[in-house]
């Protein structure tokens, strides 16, 4: 299996002298599922713009399936769902917001193509919100809003999924049914997600990685020790206390996602 | 009153078939461009813009240029200096609003030439507009309804996720600078026929309504457009039928029509 992301000697930062990420090195293998976990403000956000090349790394370098992140083709095979921020109103639909995630494969002075149109009415029916699309994003629910930004990554057709704070805003019964559709994505897509809530996702990820401004520890397992040093502060684990893979691969079985977003097809624990 | 002076006379006079004229092609601009503006919540962008062209007309008083190159000159420039600041634009709009009609004053007043024509800038002469005026705002609307038309997705998502649209690929930096150059255009355009304050509240007001009411950008454009439009025929011939200046009537008018818009939606959204 071939590395989907690697970052050598990552240090970025904002102001200079005052690097957000220091020396980091990490490899996300193709297929993984990994978590990125740490405080906030330990730099997680950072790392994942990083990867993105919304910012510039100061020293060391980022490839993407090999290649510099720089290029248009890189970033269009990286599906990114930002941190749901508070909506303001604004003119725009739902299916005008997945269609946002077509802009890489279309160009200017052209409208969107049936393609476009037809992966964007894929993606709303894959994650059970096509019923919403011509509804203003204001008025969705944050969950509702969550699957809208998933679907628009999903509709670039994406190698890698990358998320930022997937679980922040939406009660817990949403997040169950959004871990199961990441299960299923996982078959075919790199997942990164980043939280600052270890509870919530140990229990469904292949892999965990601590950041607070460097790299503190990485692996398939999650010691107490490393979330405490990477926090600063003594922290008690809430996960489900076994090995998270287990219950990862558990949740691999489950139903299709349309049933679980449908609430009747509910795997089991 | 309104029988001594029948609003189908009005008609009769070349000058009011001006003011009709560029009552309907300064709608379409400021239509279009007042969504963008409203949508990317910069509402003093347009009175920043006009009051920094202020600065442009008293430096071409004072070197002798045709005043409309200086009041174009200094627009383009603020709203470049507006696209260059990004976050810090509003302390950029509110700086460059000052500074112009400070500079405006002092380069009016080395020139030693008090303008009467200075002051048409500022309240504007709807009654006044000339067939080359005509032309300009037409030429306008057709560039602006180009490149609405070419670049609409992209206008789009840069105004709704700067972010996303810079990871797909589309030149955020040039779709903003775009935008902000076509919106100084409409504003100087726009002031040497209805006046500074009249652009102001065309560019922001019209598009505020309309955003209550749509769900889409392109609904909004149209509806801020047919808006604007009723608001200034409507202002206009009751502005002749009660003998007041144009302006100001449709300017009350519409903020008439604006509050109580306000008002329709905040009961309707309590209701909900």
């Amino acid at each position: 299996m071939n590395p989907a992301i690697e970052i050598r000697d990552l240090s970025v930062g904002y102001r200079t002298g005052k690097p957000v990420l220091n020396n980091i090195n990490l490899t996300v293998m193709q297929n993984d599922f990994i978590a990125i976990i740490g405080p906030n403000g330990g730099g997680k956000t950072t790392l994942l713009k990083a990867i993105l090349g919304l910012i510039k790394p100061w020293k060391g370098k980022i490839t993407i399936e090999g290649h510099p992140v720089a290029s248009k083709a890189v970033r269009a095979g990286m599906g990114y769902v930002p941190q749901l921020i508070p909506g303001k109103l604004f003119p725009v639909t739902v299916m005008d917001v997945v269609l946002m995630g077509r802009l890489g494969n279309s160009g200017l002075f052209r409208h969107f193509s049936a393609a476009d149109r037809s992966a964007a009415e894929k993606n709303l029916r894959r994650l059970g919100v096509d019923h919403l699309s011509n509804v203003n994003m204001y008025y969705l629910s944050g969950g509702q809003k969550q699957r809208v930004l998933i679907a628009r990554a999903l509709a670039g057709e994406p190698d890698i999924l990358l998320l930022d704070e997937p679980v922040a805003s939406v009660d817990h019964e949403t997040q169950e049914s959004f871990f199961n559709l990441l299960a299923q994505l996982n078959d075919s897509i790199t997942i990164v997600l980043v939280t600052h809530d270890v509870g919530s996702v140990s229990a469904h990820v292949k892999n965990i990685a601590c950041i607070n401004r460097t790299l503190i520890s990485h692996g398939e397992t999650l010691s107490a020790d490393a979330v405490s040093r990477a926090y600063g502060c003594p922290f008690e684990l809430i996960s489900h206390g076994v090995p998270h893979r287990i219950i990862g691969q558990k949740h691999q079985e489950g139903s299709s996602i349309e049933n679980n977003f449908n609430g009747n097809g509910k795997t089991s624990d | 009153m309104g029988m001594e002076k029948p609003v189908i006379d009005a008609l009769g006079y070349t000058f009011m078939q001006h003011a009709v004229a560029i009552s309907i092609l300064a709608s379409i601009a400021c239509g279009i461009i007042g969504t963008l503006v409203t949508v990317n919540r910069m509402s003093a962008l347009a009175g920043s813009i006009a009051h920094a062209s202020f600065g442009g007309l008293g430096l071409a008083y004072l070197i002798g240029i045709h005043p409309l190159i200086g009041a174009t000159g200094f627009a383009i420039g603020s709203a470049l200096v507006i696209g260059a600041a990004q976050k810090r634009s509003d302390t950029a709009m509110a700086a460059l609003w000052a500074t112009g009609m400070a500079a405006g004053l002092v380069f009016i007043k080395i020139s030693g030439t008090y303008s009467a024509d200075l002051m048409s800038w500022l309240f504007g002469s709807l009654l006044a507009v000339s067939g080359s005026d005509i032309l300009f705002v037409g030429i306008l609307d057709i560039l602006i309804l180009l490149v609405i038309a070419g670049l609409y997705k992209e206008f789009l998502a840069v105004s709704y996720d700067q972010e996303y649209s810079r990871l797909q690929g589309v030149p955020t930096g040039f779709i903003r600078g775009l935008f902000l150059v076509l919106a100084a255009l409409t504003a100087v355009m726009l002031m040497k026929v209805t006046g500074l304050i009249m652009v102001i509240a065309m560019l922001t007001v019209p598009a505020a309504i309309a955003e209550m009411f749509t769900s889409s950008l392109r609904m909004m454009m149209v509806l801020a457009s047919i808006l604007a439009a009723l608001f200034s025929l409507s202002g206009l011939f009751l502005a002749w039928i009660l003998d007041l200046p144009p302006g100001a009537v449709i300017i009350l008018l519409t903020a008439m029509v604006y509050f109580t818009s306000i008002a329709i939606e905040k009961i309707r959204s309590n209701q909900n």
